[in-house]
């Protein structure tokens, strides 16, 4: 902004002119985006406000209104009766295991194809990075028939270890870029005070791939935590559902009273929104990197 | 044992569970559906083997439906490419320029992106529902009670009204990617242009679109793969319903799968989205090599 407004001076004084926007373009531009803002708040601030309303606001009293009695009644039975709690806690369980698995495993893999000298480490590398292009559809019906052999449906692992399998690409893409900055002198140093190579990895990278694994930890959340079409298919037991499938039966169940449903979408939505709110730049990054190289 | 050996079985070690996991979950799957494909099946009786009649039913049956589906899918790729995609650019273009706001407009724009599928078909479920959704009663508030209609029940009306809130969804990604190269176009270039006289238009089209074309090129692919992919919101809005007006490939395998207990059937249309994903993504690579 300063260099451009320097510029346009100097130049007034040599008789030249910058082509300026003129007022009406701008304000046009900013109603724009004004109305870009409001289509895609609204749908979120009305699911808040028909999270906390009964059906007669809902339906006509108040339609798009802050709630006049704030109902938070609607919570108790999306948890008690909708069993919220139940597929929150199942989620929060799917997506930390998934993480881990899928920290550990990146880390390693990536150490092995960056940091050690052999011959394929490239072509393995390219070997993984197809897991970018490959959709989930691809291994459904394998990898169902499978589960069901083995007796593996219907629990957490049914989606675990697929999404951890999913998520891999990603992870070892943002973790090479990561490593790739950590100075191999350090490894040399290490070595030469007698450090072997798991020493190595365990005492000098994986203490120095902490931002790393916050962003592949924030992405990998992301993906398990929005999956359905798996999670519907692989776990049917209403112990086991994680929260988009639940919201699906929860729906189901409650046909003709709002309230509860709009809870149990703020109750899904709530966590991402709030690491959102605090690792937005972190996130944007996450799917910019993803993109960008694959 | 020598130094060599020590360190190729460290080498293998360390690649060990990431090889398992994806060896078994990504790769050996594939090869599966490919396999099951060339039989009819139906998951746990014997295989019978038929050769590549799935693929010729699949192809001519009109009970299937799979060519309606694909014409579906097909339409949501070229409304990504030809409204999404633009959108999705212009707004990439007035933010990455540096306006005021433009990290706010940014965080707000991407949020859909965040959401769960589910939770926005939701949403939407309610915003189109005809007796109470926000939609119609909008509509006849201000006049226009001749509009409303019940959105996704009726054929003519059901398919567009699971495309809107697909195409909303993901406007937020494309624009973030193109931001990232928006904003890595040097500010001198832009300057250099300004002082030579060209005005904001003229220096996004001769300088900035040129300069981010790899990243219009994999926002394509992606805005064509994904919609070939499309499974959630259709899914939750109607799962291809009413009377399979708006039946996609993914519904299709999923019906075939666990209403039909066709899994032969199922895994080639599996079979065939890789096909069709990996060929668009060829297809757009060479369109936007000769371009060059």
């Amino acid at each position: 902004m300063s260099a451009e407004v320097k510029v346009s001076m100097d130049l007034s004084l040599d008789q030249y002119q910058l082509k300026k926007e003129s007022k009406v373009v701008k304000v046009l531009i900013y109603i724009g985006l004004a109305l870009w803002t409001f289509i895609n708040l609204f749908p979120i601030y009305w699911m808040f406000t028909f999270s906390l309303k009964d059906n007669k606001e809902i339906f006509g009293e108040n339609v798009a209104g802050l709630p006049k009695h704030w109902l938070w009644s609607n919570y108790t039975s999306a948890m008690n009766t909708g069993h919220m709690n139940v597929y929150f806690v199942n989620s929060i369980i799917v997506a930390v295991a998934t993480i881990l698995i899928t920290l550990i495993a990146a880390l390693m893999a990536t150490y092995a194809i960056t940091r050690m000298a052999w011959k394929l480490s490239g072509t393995v590398n390219a070997f993984f990075m197809m897991g970018l292009t490959i959709p989930i559809h691809a291994s459904i019906v394998p990898i169902y028939v499978t589960l069901s052999r083995i007796h593996m449906l219907n629990t957490y692992w049914a989606l675990i270890v697929p999404y951890a399998a999913f998520a891999l690409a990603m992870a070892i893409l943002i973790c090479s870029g990561f490593m790739g900055d950590i100075p191999k002198d350090l490894d040399e140093a290490a070595r030469i005070d007698g450090c072997g190579v798991w020493g190595i990895f365990f005492r000098i990278i994986c203490p120095l791939m902490r931002p790393a694994l916050a962003t592949i930890g924030i992405y990998t959340f992301l993906q398990c935590w929005n999956e359905l079409m798996f999670a519907n298919i692989f776990n049917s037991k209403d112990a086991l559902k994680t929260l988009p499938v639940g919201i699906q039966a929860l729906s189901g169940q409650y046909t003709t009273n709002w309230g509860p449903i709009g809870a149990a979408l703020v109750i899904a939505t709530f966590p991402t929104l709030l690491v959102y709110v605090f690792l937005s730049k972190r996130i944007q990054e996450s799917f910019i990197a993803g993109a960008i190289k694959g | 044992m020598n130094k060599k050996v020590i360190s190729t079985i460290n080498i293998i070690l360390f690649l060990l569970p990431a090889l398992i996991l994806f060896v078994g979950v990504l790769i050996a799957p594939i090869a599966l559906s490919g396999y099951y494909s060339f039989f009819d099946w139906n998951g746990f009786g014997p295989k019978e083997f038929i050769g590549l009649s799935n693929y010729r039913e699949l192809f001519s049956s009109n009970a299937i439906g799979f060519m309606k589906a694909l014409r579906n899918s097909l339409l949501l790729a070229a409304l990504s490419v030809f409204v999404q995609l633009p959108v999705s650019l212009g707004l990439a273009l007035i933010l990455g320029r540096g306006i005021k706001g433009e990290r706010g407009f940014l965080a707000v724009y991407f949020m859909p992106v965040l959401i769960s599928t589910v939770v926005i078909g939701q949403l939407w479920l309610k915003i189109y529902n005809p007796s109470y959704g926000i939609l119609n009663v909008f509509l006849t508030k201000i006049g226009l009670e001749s509009l409303t209609r019940i959105w996704l029940g009726t054929p003519e009306t059901a398919l567009g009204a699971c495309f809107a809130p697909t195409l909303w969804q993901y406007v937020g990604y494309h624009m973030l990617l193109m931001y990232a190269g928006v904003k890595g176009v040097s500010p001198e270039l832009r300057e250099a242009a300004k002082i030579d006289g060209a005005t904001n238009g003229q220096v996004n089209r001769y300088i900035v679109i040129p300069c981010i074309k790899p990243i219009i090129k994999v926002s394509v692919i992606f805005a064509i793969t994904g919609s070939l992919k499309s499974f959630d919101l259709i899914y939750v809005l109607t799962n291809g319903g009413p009377l399979h007006a708006t039946e996609v490939p993914s519904t299709l395998m999923i019906n075939m799968l666990f209403l039909r207990n066709r899994y032969g059937m199922g895994s080639t249309i599996a079979v065939m989205l890789i096909i069709l994903c990996f060929a668009f993504a060829l297809l757009i690579n060479r369109l936007f090599k000769e371009d060059r």
